[in-house]
């Protein structure tokens, strides 16, 4: 039987979340930046059954489950995105693209 | 127990942090997978097995495939052939002893943990197949239709569209 704390089960879902985070807001590389945002969803979905086994209910693991389609589709998307912003810029800086922004 | 739960904590925070600053893309993958994988043993001493499966199978071993295929697709961060390199001691120690220590955590938790002190405080997947077609059954199929549009979104932003420019219009 499972007996750490949940304070600290928590703390750890929020380290991974804070991690994917930083890496995130540090890293330029498109590839890089969606890892982190892998593991930033990833740590969400273990608040949620953290959350589901301290309160012996099913409805957690059922949020988990969703969290997996949306990931899925999420990732299957940018990774289409980021195949055409390579082919048209021929890299995957995330600072080169920026044929959106003002010019000023 | 709460050692085997230290452990796979421990070595998901270290993966995750070699994956975020990581020089080498592949390399970055194949940690954030040693993660995902400490993760599901997290899951497995929570008490969620069926998550733990899931985790394995969808997490790691659907979109990280994913992630890998275009990785090698675009052919970044190996510049000429480096395979010497790779084969140095140095650059395999680390993420194989982690996942060493890793499945040497899982066999531990497996063996010597009591299966389940009382069947009633573990969520089985039998309840949580039925919260998900009973309680949440709206909510599943705006899943379905979300993953169908996002086969179509895929599909429409992976094909390549043929140029067709005039040939005036070609600047050189």
């Amino acid at each position: 039987m499972l007996t750490v704390p949940v304070e600290i089960q928590i703390m750890l879902a929020g380290i991974l979340f804070l991690l994917g985070l930083i890496g995130l807001l540090v890293r330029r590389n498109m590839i890089f930046m969606l890892m982190s945002i892998e593991v930033m969803f990833n740590s969400a979905g273990m608040v949620f059954v953290i959350a589901g086994k301290q309160w012996r209910q099913p409805d957690g693991q059922v949020m988990f489950i969703f969290i997996l389609a949306v990931t899925a589709v999420e990732v299957a998307i940018a990774l289409a995105l980021i195949l055409q912003v390579y082919h048209h810029f021929k890299t995957l800086d995330a600072d080169s693209v920026n044929k959106l922004r003002d010019s000023n | 127990m709460n050692t085997f739960f230290y452990i796979a904590a421990s070595i998901a925070i270290i993966s995750t942090i070699m994956a975020i600053s990581g020089r080498n893309a592949i390399h970055s993958l194949l940690f954030l997978i040693l993660s995902l994988l400490s993760v599901s043993v997290i899951f497995y001493l929570l008490d969620a097995p069926f998550i733990a499966a899931l985790e394995v199978i969808i997490y790691a071993g659907a979109i990280m495939v994913l992630f890998i295929f275009v990785t090698m697709m675009l052919n970044i961060g190996m510049e000429g052939r480096t395979e010497k390199k790779w084969l140095r001691p140095g650059m395999w120690i680390i993420p194989s002893l982690l996942a060493a220590v890793l499945l040497a955590d899982f066999i531990l938790a497996i063996t010597h943990v009591p299966v389940s002190p009382s069947v009633d405080q573990v969520i089985l997947p039998k309840q949580v197949g039925i919260s998900l077609f009973s309680t949440y059954l709206l909510a599943v199929e705006i899943a379905a239709i979300l993953l169908m549009a996002g086969v179509i979104g895929a599909y429409h932003l992976g094909s390549q569209k043929k140029k067709i420019t005039h040939r005036f219009l070609i600047k050189n």
